[in-house]
């Protein structure tokens, strides 16, 4: 039952446009799934392109979220807990990716790590050819993805605050003791809810993966890819594997929330 | 010597210096804002002062500003504890955890430091709280729990900085007990504005003022004849020490001043009995029949005080009306007495 608008100290007229927009996210949800064609559905996501694409979505996502975290945690650490010339400069740029649009993003690494990019000449000489591979993919999930981590875990940590920290130092604790022991435990739930946006975001990647890393089945061919590829062709698998995406990110919503509850 | 401090930070302006002696607990006295917890965070090595020196048993802590060459310890390797104002228990740890932080953080073993976390439950009588989550604790709970957190590392040194302040006035005085207990013979600094942390915990005291110390003192010199203004406003008490007799203190001289105690006090204890002078009366003739403790004193001083008179004697003061003194014709050299209810007096095991 809805509390009465009375009861929340809201103004009714507020409900309106609420329900609205959430209408405006659920709806469309609901009319991809009445297109679905439940007949053919299981033999359309268990396709072997399906198989692949799926299974190559959740291995570089899982594998960006590890490398947000790693990079992540301590950029977030850095941002919240120190300060120094220039630091709100470099708070915009490493939140850029952000509003970037992905194939901006794409490009930029294509620049960089391709063949005849800033780097990638360098390495195509020791032999390590990164554009158009799996790792390709990873990393164009990872520019997209960290600014979720590290602005999420960077709020996590002001509101922690370093009260904690600093008594924790009185007690003979070192730095790195303060960072496991205090640190980290204080703000997990905002790691957990950053590494999930994360893994949200890698899961959904589109244009900086198409444009740095291709679309080759099996390698670099990601879940969103294949669906876009099948509309063309397919529209009924189009479809069905959009379903399974959604199916995936209200798992690792749920996932995470019952994870978040369960600190609480 | 144990310590030695002077800290200047000019963003606050202060400038302060002292020192604590072996063993000895020093009180920080001060107005809200005077610079006295600034002078712990310089000690703790949660601020860079910009000059300063704090050396503790001879090991210099702190040597910045004052040559080329600088000194600055980094918090965790002074040995130095920090009590604050709130508790600050680790949320995701029970408090034996919270107890055994220290020792482990020293690089003790997780059973030695179990141990250690179990004697010191014990001490601050928190022995049934190890298993509980800070969430779990009261306000006062909390607070023996970070006291016995902050003693279990052995510091050097503790520091307090207001303690008692976040407190229920109700469990206020138990653990300011308990602390008189666990601060004996341990080198200490407290920060408070309250009187009685200073006179029951402290055998010095420093006043602050503006960034600055004004008096210093053996904490019952200061409360005695206080010499700045801020000990004068919240010192010029009426003190009476002795012995507990009954729910009173007799003095050397056998005179009995009758109060309440907030905390038991048993017979024979050497004890404090406390009165502010605007609870005292002045008459020239005991009166009859009163329950109230009467005591003879000769006038030595009148003086303005707000829109009263304080009439001092040798010992004692009472805050009286401009009538009350006119009606009488009080002048010093006067045989008059002082008249307090037994529940206006407070009484302090010391």
């Amino acid at each position: 039952m809805p509390r009465p608008a009375s009861g929340s100290g809201l103004p009714g007229w507020v409900f309106v446009p609420a329900a609205a927009g959430a209408l405006f996210v659920v709806l469309p949800l609901v009319a991809m799934a009445t297109r679905v064609d439940w007949s053919q559905f299981v033999t359309l996501v268990t396709s072997d392109s399906s198989r692949a694409a799926l299974g190559l979505s959740l291995r570089t996502s899982l594998a960006t979220t590890v490398l947000c975290v790693v990079l992540g945690v301590p950029m977030a650490m850095v941002l919240a807990r120190t300060s120094f010339r220039g630091q709100g400069v470099l708070r915009s740029l490493v939140l850029l990716p952000l509003v970037l649009p992905p194939v901006v993003g794409g490009i930029a690494l294509l620049y960089t790590f391709g063949r005849h990019g800033l780097l990638g000449h360098s390495l195509d000489v020791l032999g390590v050819q990164i554009a158009f591979s799996t790792t390709a993919v990873v990393m164009a999930q990872t520019f997209v993805a960290l600014p979720f981590l590290v602005l999420s875990l960077e709020g996590s940590l002001r509101t922690a605050g370093s009260r904690y920290e600093q008594v924790a130092s009185t007690l003979g604790a070192r730095p790195t003791t303060v960072l496991r022991r205090v640190t980290l435990p204080l703000v997990l739930p905002g790691l957990v809810s950053g590494a999930v946006l994360s893994f949200a975001r890698a899961l959904g990647e589109f244009g900086a993966t198409l444009t740095f890393a291709g679309s080759l089945e099996g390698v670099t061919r990601t879940l969103p890819l294949e669906i876009y590829l099948q509309r063309e062709s397919d529209a009924d698998a189009a479809v069905a594997l959009s379903l399974v995406l959604v199916i995936v990110a209200v798992v690792v919503i749920g996932l995470a929330r019952v994870r978040r509850g369960g600190l609480a | 010597m144990s310590l030695e401090v002077s800290a200047t930070v000019r963003e606050r302006d202060v400038d302060i210096s002292f020192t604590v002696g072996d063993g000895e607990t020093v009180a920080i006295l001060g107005p809200n804002g005077a610079g006295k917890s600034t002078v712990l965070s310089v000690v703790a090595g949660l601020l860079r002062p910009d000059v300063g020196r704090v050396v503790l048993d001879g090991r210099v802590l702190v040597d910045v500003g004052r040559s080329r060459s600088s000194t600055w310890i980094a918090p965790h390797a002074r040995e130095v504890a920090l009590l604050a104002q709130e508790p600050l228990l680790f949320p995701h740890l029970t408090a034996a955890g919270n107890v055994a932080f220290g020792p482990r953080s020293r690089g003790q073993g997780r059973r030695a430091a179990t141990a250690v976390a179990e004697r010191w439950l014990g001490e601050v009588d928190a022995t049934e709280l190890a298993g509980r989550r800070p969430s779990a604790l009261s306000g006062g709970q909390a607070q023996r729990v970070a006291v016995a957190r902050a003693l279990a590392g052995d510091p050097r040194l503790l520091l307090l900085d207001e303690p008692m302040a976040a407190l229920d006035v109700a469990v206020a005085p138990a653990l300011r007990q308990m602390l008189r207990r666990v601060l004996a013979e341990r080198a200490a600094i407290i920060v408070t504005h309250d009187l009685l942390d200073a006179l029951l915990l402290a055998s010095r005291v420093v006043v602050v003022e503006s960034g600055r110390v004004v008096e210093v003192g053996t904490t019952r010199d200061v409360l005695a004849r206080p010499r700045s203004a801020f000990a004068a406003r919240i010192a010029g008490l009426n003190l009476v020490s002795g012995l507990v007799a009954g729910r009173g203190v007799r003095t050397p001289a056998g005179l009995v001043v009758e109060g309440m105690a907030d905390v038991p006090v048993h017979d024979g204890d050497p004890a404090v009995a406390m009165f502010r002078p605007s609870s005292v009366a002045v008459y020239r003739e005991p009166p009859v029949g009163s329950p109230r403790n009467v005591l003879a004193v000769t006038v030595t001083e009148l003086e303005p005080h707000g829109d009263q008179v304080r009439v001092r004697s040798e010992h004692l003061t009472a805050d009286v009306t401009v009538q009350a003194v006119a009606d009488l014709a009080l002048v010093p050299g006067d045989e008059v007495v002082f008249v307090v209810k037994a529940s206006e007096v407070a009484v302090y095991p010391t």
